[in-house]
């Protein structure tokens, strides 16, 4: 948290790689809760069949 | 509140997935689910594996979504306070804008799924505790009355309602049970916070209890709440039909209620020491009944697995 809020104060290098270090890995986790939410509503219709 | 993106620092950065995840106030978010856990567990009839965990799924999300639009609402009285100006709203590490679509989308998301999956008795309680929480508790009790937390503590109070609901699709005694016994847990939980964060409250204006009323009258209430607390967190044990707890909650029940009563009581009859008094009651209080309420609903859980 704490290099987070270093990273994000002014004058620690607001650069363009850290813009896409942050929305790499927010993508990611959107990717991954997508595909998580995509696996659930098959196992919610197979449960809701059974 | 304006729409006007409040920072300390400009958020020039895009959102971080921690900050929004902070949003959703995690810590708090764990006894909403493990309450609404118990009560999907505790109730008399099974639903699908899969079917309980998006339950109590939905209720996480449905949870972080109101935490949100509370934070999203409360952003410039959290900037003032001690204990929440390091949250990402205040910090200016996230915009006000992405917060509010973030918790849009928890909430409508949740009640959805909710619906879809498990049932839309389970979804509209579920809906009404968002709303209860975002619109009736944060942004129309708080700032107005100090009874804010006592009305707003309903908002806690659904999730296992929303469990047994989900579990049985039918509103019985025993789920209402339940949510009495967190609504009458939630003033003295809160105001012994209150008591020693009461400068915190005063300095932004939110009137809680012991900045209008003042500490004396607090720790009566308290007391009053800890000694209604007591015979209610027994009452599962005394329910009629097939729906009523054992010794092994009736007797836990007892134990747990008598020592919050003891806490409570031991907060009621002091006064502060001066102000660099350490509250230390108070803090214990406050910890207790945290740890009170996960004991009570694991007590439910396991009396329904154990027979005597």
């Amino acid at each position: 948290m704490n290099n987070r809020n270093q990273r994000r104060s002014p004058g620690h290098g607001q650069d363009q790689q850290t813009i896409e270090q942050i929305r790499k890995s927010r993508n990611r986790v959107l990717a991954l809760g997508l595909a998580a939410f995509v696996i659930l509503v098959f196992f919610i219709s197979i449960a809701k069949m059974s | 509140m304006t729409d006007a993106p409040l920072t300390r620092t400009a958020p020039a950065l895009p959102a971080d997935w921690r900050d929004l995840f902070a949003l959703t106030k995690p810590r708090v978010m764990s006894l909403v689910i493990f309450t609404g856990l118990c009560g999907l567990i505790a109730a008399p009839e099974r639903i699908h594996p899969v079917l309980a965990f998006t339950a109590i799924l939905c209720i996480a999300m449905g949870a972080g979504g109101a935490a949100a639009l509370n934070q999203w609402w409360e952003a410039d009285l959290d900037a003032g306070m001690k204990r929440t100006a390091k949250r990402p709203l205040p910090q200016g590490r996230l915009d006000r804008t992405t917060a509010r679509d973030f918790a849009g989308v928890l909430c409508g998301a949740s009640v959805f799924l909710m619906g879809f999956a498990v049932g839309w008795l389970a979804a509209a309680i579920l809906a009404v505790s968002i709303v209860y929480y975002a619109v009736i508790y944060t942004i129309w009790l708080k700032p107005r009355t100090p009874q804010n937390i006592v009305i707003g503590g309903g908002a806690g109070a659904f999730p296992p309602l929303i469990g047994w609901v989900a579990a049985t699709g039918h509103v019985s005694a025993m789920p209402i049970v339940l949510f009495a016994i967190i609504f009458f847990w939630t003033p003295p939980h809160f105001w012994a916070l209150a008591l020693f964060v009461k400068s915190d409250y005063a300095k932004v204006g939110i009137p809680m209890m012991p900045v209008v009323a003042g500490e004396k009258s607090t720790r009566r209430q308290i007391l009053i709440y800890a000694v209604l607390l007591l015979p209610l967190s027994a009452l599962p044990w005394w329910l009629p039909g097939k729906e009523h707890s054992g010794a092994i909650y009736g007797i836990c029940a007892l134990v747990l209620s008598s020592l919050f009563l003891a806490l409570s009581a031991r907060v009621a009859f002091r006064e502060r020491q001066g102000p660099d008094d350490a509250m230390k009651p108070e803090k214990q209080l406050f910890a207790y009944s945290v740890i009170y309420l996960f004991a009570l609903f694991a007590a439910l859980v396991v009396d329904r697995f154990i027979v005597i």
